[in-house]
């Protein structure tokens, strides 16, 4: 037998290793924990920072005069009439009246896609709404394009100016003019632009190498052939280039390839389309009039870094932005149109509301199909049914039912809800249905738990003094599992709320231009939910959806707290009470 | 079961036959599943009177109390056979409403279990549910003399509308003895009412059980031999699922009949 000083060096042997085995332990906990929170704090802070530009807006406002003439073809105010007016036609002139030098269609056109033609529905809504506006001039304020507003916002290009001080002169005021300066200024350009020519065939040149190097290795002869051909191509076009770059006597010309210069002078926007004469001559196109065509010694050289063939604002838009921003035209506000829009094909005019509504009428229906009929469900199960086979099976298909993959509750949908039953497509009514029968097993599943959770002293004291087992549930069971019941409905919910696959399923996935209306009847409109929306705006066509992706998640996220709070306060207030 | 045979007959004191009794049991076989937990039980049980089961862990004794108001029934697998009388009443029958039952027999657990309410509340479920007052004071009248009758009133009469489970112990299995007595049941079962309790605590019960006997019929189950030979009149020792000797405390304590009892209460097993 070990005697007691044996046991003790024993313990204290394998004691350290104890510690370390703990320490170990702890470290990996704090480690995973740390893990989580930076993890979750670069989620919040990506989406955070990526929504930052589409909570901003740049808003173009506008004098726009109401022609009665042109608003009320009929003459008679009558909404039929007003209804018919060209409200298109009254924001191009305005916006015309801007630059009055902008007069060939092709520029025209430039101009007016400036903003959507959308926005004179809402001009028709704001006459419809006071048709004493009429004969007046109001002051019209609507988004900017979504191109012209990621440029006001600093997304499509860098651009800087410098200031040449030389004095230039100018031939007039629009149409193609000519600036000369008093000294070579615009060399600088002319150098950038070889270097970058000169890059440009090295870059043609190594791709010519790599299909000659692919071309030797092949052992197909077609395959070798056509290599060798395209090899020669850019070998060709290299050369080209090389000569156009080499060619220092002659005149540059400025292609959408390369980053845009331009000219302001004058109170004028030049966009220089040719430079000669050593530096010292820019040829171009005026894109806003200038004010006279004095001599100047106070201009700028205004260059965009990304070529206008690169990005989706052309030149003339950005200074006609750029201008009208100047004049105080256009100023960055909050977007309140993410708040009070629905969705729309124009993303400077799309919001979240539709879907916020959508998501409301769809929650309304699941919360109350899944919680009274999984309450009652887990409440009968765990309280009244007996014990057997049957039940036994029963909770089994419970739990299955919980692993099933939701498309296939989307599925369903389809197939009875839809097809069967045939309840209107793309409506919150039949996605609430389908996402509470999605929801069902969490609620049954975690009110059981929270119903076996109350000690059965609780049940013994109520039967005790003479309480009915209905009585015993109601009175004394439901109101201390409710915390538990509470907090499983929650989750099933929230976990609802973000489901996308089975509303595809059930078609919410249409384009909904208009809000549900916020009652009963809203039910069957067609509507579209949050997680739905921004997997629509992440597959948008249009670039400027994307942004407004982050946003939308802020504010889905901004809706589960919000509903996990209310979650909480309700248990507290619950617990509180007992 | 196969050792039914061999179980040996109850041995009833004089005094514990023909009596005037509030509860005849007759007969009366418990099963669990397939487990026989009580052998035919037959016993009278006085009426203003405290009647104390004893016996070793396991034999019974709660179960058989359990039968007097039917609490077994929300067992799932147990089942009661036999004649249960109150007052010459079977109740073990379908015919009798178990909620009917248990607002004439009142029940007091092992462990205080007061509802997380308001000690007015608690002391009020009852009389609310079986609708036995028909204004609010006179609601507040029955609070007010149940929790006298079960000796709390002082203790707790300016805070009536604060949890019941902030209580002590003691005052917690007072506030359930109020409970019971708020519905005025006829019966009164307590089982193992002071085994989570402190030593004052188990005096006041005790002293409170001595008080209630003068209105009530109360069965008791208790471990402790002295608690049964203080605050009985008549004791039921069990064993093995058997009656095995019934007969007034005083005779069970001092000349047992069987030698099961005698090991039983003098310590030598149990």
């Amino acid at each position: 037998m070990t005697d007691r000083a044996d046991i003790r060096t024993l313990v204290q042997a394998r004691l350290a290793q104890r510690y370390r085995a703990e320490g170990r332990f702890r470290i990996f906990g704090i480690l995973a924990i740390v893990a989580a929170i930076s993890v979750l704090a670069l989620l919040i802070f990506s989406i955070a920072s990526q929504s930052l530009s589409a909570f901003r807006v740049n808003e173009l406002t506008l004098s726009v005069t109401l022609d009665a003439d042109r608003i009320d073809p009929l003459g008679d105010r009558s909404e039929a009439s007003l209804r018919r007016g060209a409200y298109n036609g009254l924001i191009q002139d305005a916006l015309r009246a801007e630059f009055p030098s902008v007069e060939n269609r092709g520029d025209l056109r430039k101009l007016f896609s400036l903003y959507t033609p959308l926005n004179s529905a809402r001009l028709q809504n704001r006459v419809l709404s006071n048709p004493s506006l009429i004969g007046q001039t109001i002051d019209f304020t609507f988004p900017i394009s979504d191109d012209a507003d990621r440029y006001l916002q600093g997304l499509t290009t860098t651009s800087h100016e410098i200031i040449p001080g030389d004095a230039a002169t100018i031939t007039g005021r629009t149409g193609d003019i000519r600036i000369t300066a008093d000294s070579d200024v615009f060399s600088p350009i002319v150098t950038d632009i070889r270097a970058t020519l000169i890059e440009r065939a090295g870059e043609l040149e190594n791709r010519a190498g790599r299909y000659e190097a692919r071309a030797a290795a092949t052992a197909s002869v077609e395959a070798a052939e056509g290599l060798t051909r395209e090899a020669a191509q850019a070998r060709s076009e290299a050369a080209d280039i090389r000569t156009l770059a080499a060619n220092t006597a002659a005149s540059v010309n400025m292609s959408p390839d390369l980053p845009s210069r331009l000219v302001r002078i004058n109170g004028g926007v030049v966009q220089i389309d040719r430079i000669s004469n050593g530096g010292r001559i820019a040829e171009g196109r005026v894109l806003v009039t200038l004010d006279h065509t004095n001599a100047s010694d106070d201009w700028t050289i205004w260059t965009l870094d990304t070529p206008q063939s690169a990005r989706r604002i052309l030149d003339a838009q950005i200074v006609w932005a750029e201008t009208l921003r100047e004049r105080g035209r256009v100023v960055e506000r909050f977007n309140t149109y993410l708040f009070t829009n629905a969705d729309s094909r124009e993303p400077e005019l799309a919001g979240v509301l539709g879907a916020i509504i959508g998501t409301a009428l769809t929650m309304l229906v699941t919360m109350l199909l899944a919680v009274p009929v999984g309450v009652a469900t887990a409440v009968y199960l765990e309280e009244f049914a007996p014990k057997n086979r049957l039940t036994g099976f029963i909770e089994v298909n419970i739990n299955n039912l919980a692993a099933v993959p939701s498309i296939v509750f989307g599925l369903l949908g389809l197939a009875v809800f839809i097809s069967l039953f045939g309840m209107p497509r793309s409506a919150p009514l039949v996605g609430g249905m389908v996402l509470a029968l999605m929801t069902l097993p969490t609620v049954i599943i975690t009110s059981r738990a929270a119903l076996k959770a109350v000690p059965p002293s609780i049940r013994e004291a109520a039967l005790g003094v003479g309480a009915s087992r209905l009585q015993t549930v109601i009175h004394h069971v439901l109101p201390l599992a409710a915390p538990g019941i509470l907090t499983g409905s929650i989750i099933g919910l929230a976990q609802a709320m973000g489901e996308t696959a089975p509303l595809l399923m059930i078609g919410m996935v249409a384009f909904v231009a208009d809000a549900p209306s916020l009652s009963v009847g809203g039910l069957t409109e067609p509507a579209t939910v949050m997680p739905v929306q921004i997997f629509l705006w992440s597959d948008g066509a249009e670039r400027a959806f994307e942004p407004r992706t982050a946003p939308a998640i802020l504010i889905l996220l901004a809706l589960m707290i919000g509903f996990n709070a209310v979650a909480v306060f309700l248990r507290r207030r619950f617990e509180r009470r007992w | 079961m196969a050792d039914s045979e061999n179980r040996t007959s109850t041995v009833y004191h004089d005094a514990a036959k023909n009596l005037a009794a509030k509860i005849t049991l007759d007969g009366v076989d418990v099963f669990y599943g397939q487990k026989q937990a009580v052998h035919s039980v037959a016993m009278q049980i006085p009426d203003r009177s405290v009647t104390a089961f004893i016996g070793p862990s396991g034999c019974g004794k709660s179960t058989i109390l359990r039968t007097i108001n039917r609490m077994n029934e929300t067992i799932d697998i147990a089942r009661t056979s036999g004649s249960i009388q109150i007052d010459g009443e079977e109740i073990n029958s379908k015919a009798v409403d178990p909620v009917l039952l248990r607002a004439r027999v009142g029940m007091v657990f092992q462990k205080p279990n007061p509802f997380p309410k308001s000690i007015f509340d608690n002391v009020a479920y009852g009389p609310r549910i079986h609708g036995l007052a028909t204004s609010k004071t006179e609601l507040a009248d029955i609070v007010e003399t149940s929790l006298r009758k079960a000796g709390l009133w002082d203790e707790v009469a300016d805070r009536l509308d604060q949890p019941g489970n902030g209580l002590s112990g003691g005052q917690q299995q007072r506030l359930v003895i109020a409970r019971a007595i708020a519905v005025s049941p006829e019966v009164i079962l307590m089982d193992e009412p002071c085994s989570a309790l402190d030593p004052i605590a188990t005096a006041k019960i005790e002293e409170l059980i001595d008080e209630l006997r003068e209105n009530y019929c109360i069965v008791i189950v208790t471990h402790s031999m002295a608690q049964a030979a203080r605050v009985s009149q008549m004791t039921a020792f069990f064993h093995m699922g058997d009656l095995v000797e019934y007969g007034p405390t005083e005779d069970i304590f001092t000349n047992p009949h069987q030698s099961r009892t005698q090991d039983y209460i003098t310590g030598r097993f149990g």
